[in-house]
């Protein structure tokens, strides 16, 4: 990871270490003397608050592991007994239940961040990439642990989802039944999502690494959208970052813990209480509400193989973005247009979300379709518009100069800037 | 190179028609010194000889990209059995996750109809899934059969459905084409069932009339091993 240190450690036994393993060097580089711009607000600490719920979900997981059983017969009562009878192991399971939903309201806030700011455009393509693929394995390993305390909304989620598959042509059925393990969800299936859902945070791990390390080799990009240009452009990572960042996961903690505490079950779904009965379908069945835009879009689309392309289209269509919005400003700050854009995708999103969780009938299927239309206009043909016609306003100098306030503007750059 | 490498080369080409280019052209490079590292050095890199004259061994034309080496032929070859290797140690580790042979053994179920009473639909459990064994009304039969092949989506006569002279019984597994929900009896606009998760409706055959679901509700392999037994599977 880049950065200048000359750390040298003062005790001896630690200057012997580190000529053998320049770790402390390492970390001193990468999280102390790092360079940040001066300028980054409070929408930049969610990258730090997301490694904090991925330590909290793995914690708190390790230890549910300890006591749930993964069979069809003990998975329903052993996560009753975490809640009734093993010490503090209602907090540990309403920790990890609501740490999920936790997990997601951060990332959502993390990557509309990269989209209003323009996080993903050049240098920081392979960035960007790397979080969805984070965000595409975190989908998986919610997705994978929401089955396990075997429920009636694990076990129908997990046959709705599984059950995409089946809209393949020709390979559908087999690659379901190879996902079961069977001819249904059943046994084998809950046994391989515990085994999954416990080695996929790791591999999470691994790939925030690459994250972390491509953020560093091309510096954070910033409110402003400028490059950095000199030393007065950047403040060192301690104290100013590491406060900043603190702070914000204390408010964001007591958040949580106002979930954990008061309404633990507020986000959750009330028939998951019903152990899982293969035999009868719950009358409405949702996915967690992190699922629910991409359920709508699902649902939106009347073909069965339609829309569940347009389901993982409209995820796979982010890694994409780079090469979609061609526009040399970065931040919406400086682009007029885009910037109204960008809220009536916010707005369009979450009105997905609603529409995913109202039954699929009547208006809220002709509203899902519109959404859903305009979510893949919004990439394909307003943004690659917007590139070459919006006129973007000047930008400042330099981060210094948007800072203190110096108006000494750049050259405005050009329509179709490109 | 010696004649014999070309010889070879060329004898590959003779066995193998897809690498019949690389013959001529190996010999070709027959006149560069061999060395060990010929050919390895795609990227130039000086290499010191004994006559202590630096040469540039990668500007042979195997360079220009042109030149395939009898080396090349050796990592192509080599990449090829890796490949093969690597994919016959993954297959046992996928195909450990397909149903294995105790889930296969309970591949059958015994039921007695006799209890079923008209107009009822039971459900029973085959392979774990629901299997709907429905005891049609004189109605119910009547409505299935005389439905227009064209008004269905995926079109089947109510005929190819059962069996011939037990036609009052409909067995069907009792999972909806969709996503996999269980549709629920004598509901929907045809009274067949309706699924709640995304609205699909099936008729008295268990055919799809409306909705997201493109396929009719699947007859299982079934066998009546006596006139009221069947054995599902
Ligand atoms: C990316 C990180 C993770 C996410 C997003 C996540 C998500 C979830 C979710 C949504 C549930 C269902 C909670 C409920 O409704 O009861 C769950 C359950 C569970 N998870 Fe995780 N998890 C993560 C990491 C882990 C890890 C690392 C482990 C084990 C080492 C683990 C072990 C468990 C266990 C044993 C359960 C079942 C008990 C229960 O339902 O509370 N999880 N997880
Ligand atoms: S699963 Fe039956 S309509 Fe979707």
């Amino acid at each position: 990871m880049s950065g200048p240190s000359n750390f040298k450690p003062k005790s001896a036994i630690l200057q012997w270490t580190e000529r053998r393993l320049p770790i402390l060097g390492l970390m001193h580089s990468s999280f102390v003397a790092y360079p940040t711009p001066r300028n980054l607000n409070y929408w930049w600490t969610f990258g730090g608050i997301l490694s904090f719920c991925l330590g909290v979900q793995i914690i708190t997981g390790i230890v549910l592991a300890m006591h749930y059983t993964p069979t069809v017969a003990g998975a329903f009562e052993s996560v009753e007994h975490i809640m009734r009878d093993v010490n503090y192991g209602w907090l540990i399971r309403y920790v990890h239940a609501n740490g999920a939903s936790m997990f997601f309201i951060a990332v959502y806030i993390h990557i509309f961040r990269g989209l209003y700011y323009g996080s993903y455009k050049e240098p920081r393509e392979i960035l960007w990439i790397l979080g969805v693929i984070i965000f595409l394995l975190m989908m998986a390993t919610a997705f994978m642990g929401y089955v396990l305390p075997w429920g009636q909304m694990s076990f129908w989620g997990a046959t709705v989802i599984t059950n995409l598959f089946s809209a393949l042509p020709g390979v559908g059925p087999k690659i379901v039944e190879l996902l079961w393990g069977g001819y249904s969800v059943d046994q084998p299936t809950l046994q391989r999502f515990f085994s999954l859902h416990y080695l996929l945070p790791f591999m999470i791990a691994g790939v925030v690494v690459l994250h972390i390390w491509a953020l560093h080799e091309v510096g954070q990009n910033n409110p402003a959208g400028i490059d950095v240009k000199s030393d007065k452009d950047t403040v060192p990572f301690t104290p100013y970052a590491t406060a900043k960042d603190n702070f914000a996961m204390i408010c964001f903690m007591i958040f949580f813990a106002w979930f954990v505490f008061y309404i633990p079950n507020y986000l959750g779904h009330a028939d998951n209480y019903i152990p899982a009965n293969p035999l009868q379908t719950p009358t409405h069945i949702v996915p967690e509400w992190y699922f629910l835009p991409f359920y709508a879009i699902l649902r939106a689309i009347p073909s069965k193989l339609g829309g569940v392309m347009a389901m993982f289209g409209s995820i796979a269509l982010l890694a994409f973005l780079p090469w979609l919005d061609r526009a040399k400003t970065r931040s919406a700050r400086y682009r007029p247009l885009f910037k109204q854009f960008f809220w009536v995708f916010v707005i369009v999103c979450i009105g997905l979300g609603w529409l995913g969780s109202k039954p699929a009938e009547g208006a809220y299927v002709i509203a899902s379709r519109i959404l859903t239309a305009y979510y893949f206009i919004h990439f394909l043909v307003i943004l690659p518009l917007l590139s070459y016609y919006e006129k973007p306003a000047p930008v400042p100098a330099s981060i210094a100069d948007s800072v203190l306030g110096n108006q000494p503007l750049a050259p405005a750059r050009v329509k179709g800037s490109r | 190179m010696t004649l014999e490498a070309f010889n070879r080369g060329a004898a590959i080409g003779r066995i193998l028609p897809i690498f019949a280019g690389f013959a001529p052209r190996i010999g070709a490079t027959a006149d560069v010194q061999a060395s060990p590292f010929r050919g390895v050095l795609l990227e130039a890199r000086p290499l010191r000889r004994d006559d202590g004259k630096d040469r540039n061994l990668a500007t042979t034309k195997t360079m220009n990209g042109e030149q395939p080496t009898r080396r090349d032929f050796l990592y192509i070859a080599t990449g090829a059995v890796g490949a093969v290797g690597a994919a016959a140690v993954a297959w046992p580790l996928v195909h450990q996750m397909n149903p294995d042979a105790s889930v296969q053994a309970l591949a059958s179920t015994e039921v007695d109809l006799s209890p079923i009473a008209e107009g009822q639909i039971v459900t029973v459990k085959w392979r774990g899934k629901p299997v709907f064994i429905s005891h049609r009304t004189k109605a119910e039969i009547q409505a299935a059969e005389a439905t227009p092949l064209r008004d269905l989506p995926d079109p089947q006569p109510d005929s190819a459905r059962v069996q011939k002279g037990k036609e009052q019984w409909l067995i069907v597994v009792g999972v909806c084409t969709h996503l996999g929900c269980v549709p629920l009896g004598h509901q929907g606009d045809y009274k067949g069932w309706f699924c709640p998760c995304h609205g699909s409706h099936y008729d008295t055959s268990g055919r799809i009339r409306k909705g997201p679901a493109p396929a009719n509700l699947v007859v299982p392999s079934y066998t009546f091993t006596s006139d009221t037994m069947v054995r599902i599977g």
